[in-house]
């Protein structure tokens, strides 16, 4: 496909007033090499019918740089040329007749240094609505390290997280607060604090919990403190609770904040909702006063779930590494929440890895150098129960928080038992793992035998023993062992 | 109670076929392994005192076992963790840390409050043991 010849119009008629094909107009380059400095997108295109597949690539190319619908002279007091994005290579997608693949290049004089909202606003901006297609799907980025570096990236990293909270050499435990909604403070503190002293690193409020007439934010974040603080001396050991700040403005949310820094919190947690800017801020706020961020993926399957339309959450993890946070919700595989298993490792590799190589099975189609910006922690959380830890350790790996919210405070003898068995099924997994058994195979053997001294842990998996989610994905790679060969 | 840190507290005390078997696991990883003592485990208490500098480079299991013997003959009355340290490039940090040994009785920690204005709280988190003076925490056992 790409044996083939530029179509643009050189030379004072590129300019003449009037309507221009967008591959006519510099938008489609099939012989340009990208720059090691270019912002590389790849979008999965499908034209609406009779829209010739070129022609609609190179029109993505130019609704989202400099492109309007008709010709204007104006162009020709710019660099015009070098603003322009690039459509470089057009792929049928496999097994999906009518889609292509789109890889467009940008200049990086294009977006402002470090800013999410400006190179959103062109990347995913008027571009989507744009009618001679019927869907289109931004399915990755490759983000040159000369734009990584104007990132703050995350405000802690993992490296640092471990070192403050102490805790090396396993996933962290924690578990979402429930009922989601209704709890008194005192009530909803009273949960945090058996499962801390159960044996959870941290709880968590849900992403609606921000201040309702049931409960105020400051009397949850009283009770929370007292409760984090008596499962600390409780247990010798440093424990947190993810205080969600997100509110109507960012006034409320720096207010929230800051009380939570003057209670002594290590952490804060905002939602996805509140959007690029504010988590941006936050990211920075959090950075100054040696908080841990935690994000919560709200909204995001509204435009990440579907294959034709949309943003992939790869690229949305991309995103906020730059941005900033230290937490992300990036799937389970296993739990009730959508995640197919190589996709959601795609995405967990881009939270944790310095380097992703193009892999296209796990969805990743550039290699991306990290260039030394911290790394972030995954969170897996939704429908995860002690049963399955030996999958959550091979298929998560290390370093990850696994959250079990109903998998502990469902617990037949209580939150605390139902951390307390949690916490026994990691570390006997940790341990067997260690030491080089097959846990993966082995795992109901393993938990079986720490359940003979564990009795929360025994009837925690007989509770939960043959609870499972297995739903075909939505969300599946396309592609053929071989790129070149889908041409 | 029992103090909680560490990767492998919620288990009954490792055997010393255990521990190696975890430390074999460091040094396969080409982790540096270190023995640190304390007989203040307050959760804030980041440097416990080494005893002697991270073996670099042993390659076996045993030489440290051999360290973790004697620490204990000198400082089985109190903490002794196991660390593995990775140097490598964007860790470099601690990658596994476990207790291997405390003293038989663990008083435990005071949660201290102190009130403020506007209902906060100011808490600090106080170890029974460091009542005492260091080196004498755990004497009676």
């Amino acid at each position: 496909m790409n044996i083939q010849q530029s179509m643009t119009v050189r030379g004072k008629d590129r300019y003449k007033s009037g309507v221009m094909e967008y591959k006519r107009m510099g938008y489609w380059e099939p012989n340009y090499e990208p720059k090691d400095t270019d912002v590389i997108a790849l979008f999965r295109v499908t034209p609406q019918d009779g829209v010739d597949p070129t022609e609609a690539c190179a029109a993505v190319a130019g609704e989202s740089s400099t492109a309007t619908w008709t010709v204007v002279w104006t162009d020709r007091l710019t660099a015009a040329e070098k603003y322009r994005a690039k459509c470089y290579r057009v792929d049928p997608v496999p097994n999906s007749p009518g889609s292509y693949f789109a890889y467009i290049a940008y200049d990086l004089d294009l977006f402002e240094p470090g800013s999410i909202s400006n190179l959103t606003a062109s990347i995913i901006g008027n571009v989507f609505g744009f009618k001679p297609l019927k869907a289109l799907r931004l399915e990755d980025m490759r983000l040159p390290v000369a734009y990584v570096k104007t990132f703050q990236g995350p405000a802690t990293g993992i490296v640092v997280e471990r070192e403050r909270l102490d805790k090396f050499g396993r996933p962290l435990l924690g578990a979402t607060v429930k009922p989601k909604l209704g709890l008194s403070g005192r009530n909803y503190g009273r949960v945090v604090y058996e499962a801390l002293k159960g044996g959870l690193d941290f709880t968590k409020d849900d992403e609606n919990i921000n201040s309702q007439p049931f409960m105020h934010w400051r009397e949850r974040f009283l009770y929370c403190m007292e409760a984090v603080n008596r499962a600390q001396a409780a247990t010798g050991e440093i424990k947190g609770t993810y205080l969600n700040v997100t509110a109507a403005t960012m006034e409320d949310m720096y207010e929230r904040a800051e009380f939570a820094h003057e209670l002594g919190s290590n952490i804060v947690m905002i939602d996805l909702v509140i959007g690029y800017t504010a988590i941006q801020s936050m990211a920075k706020w959090a950075r100054r006063n040696n908080m841990i961020l935690h994000l919560h993926r709200a909204g995001h399957s509204t435009y990440t779930r579907q294959r034709s339309h949309g943003v992939s959450f790869r690229v949305i993890a991309k995103w906020m590494r730059l941005a900033g946070v230290d937490h992300i919700h990036a799937g389970t595989v296993v739990g009730k929440l959508e995640g197919d298993p190589n996709t959601t490792r795609g995405y967990y590799d881009i939270c944790r890895e310095d380097f992703n190589p193009m892999q296209l099975e796990h969805g990743v189609f550039f290699d991306q150098n990290w260039a030394s910006l911290n790394k972030l922690m995954p969170v897996a959380s939704g429908g995860i129960h002690a049963g399955q830890m030996h999958q959550l350790l091979d298929l998560l790996g290390e370093d990850v928080v696994l959250q079990f919210g109903g998998g502990t405070i469902g617990h037949p003898r209580g939150i605390q038992a139902g951390a307390t068995a949690n916490r026994v099924a990691l570390e006997a997994m940790i341990l067997a793992r260690n030491e080089g058994r097959d846990y993966v195979h082995e795992g109901p053997e393993i938990l079986a035998k720490a359940a003979q001294t564990c009795t929360p842990l025994r009837e925690a998996l007989d509770v939960w023993k043959d609870v499972t989610f297995n739903y075909e994905s939505t969300d599946a790679p396309d592609f053929v062992p071989t790129p070149s060969m889908a041409v | 109670m029992r103090v909680t840190q560490g990767c492998f507290s919620f288990l009954p005390d490792l055997t010393d076929e255990q521990i190696a078997a975890q430390v074999q696991y460091c040094l396969d990883k080409g982790w540096a392994v270190n023995i640190e003592f304390t007989d203040d485990p307050h959760p804030r208490n980041t440097y416990w005192d080494m005893w002697g500098l991270p073996m670099f480079d042993l390659r076996d299991a045993a030489g440290i076992m051999k360290e973790l013997a004697d620490c204990r003959r000198v400082y089985g009355d109190r903490y002794i963790r196991i660390c593995g340290f990775d140097s490598g490039h964007g860790w470099e940090s601690v990658r596994i840390s476990f207790i291997v040994n405390r003293p038989r009785e663990e008083p435990g920690f005071r949660l201290d409050r102190s009130e403020a204005a506007g209902r906060n709280l100011r808490y600090a988190t106080h170890s029974y043991a460091a009542d005492r003076p260091e080196g004498k925490r755990y004497a009676d056992q």
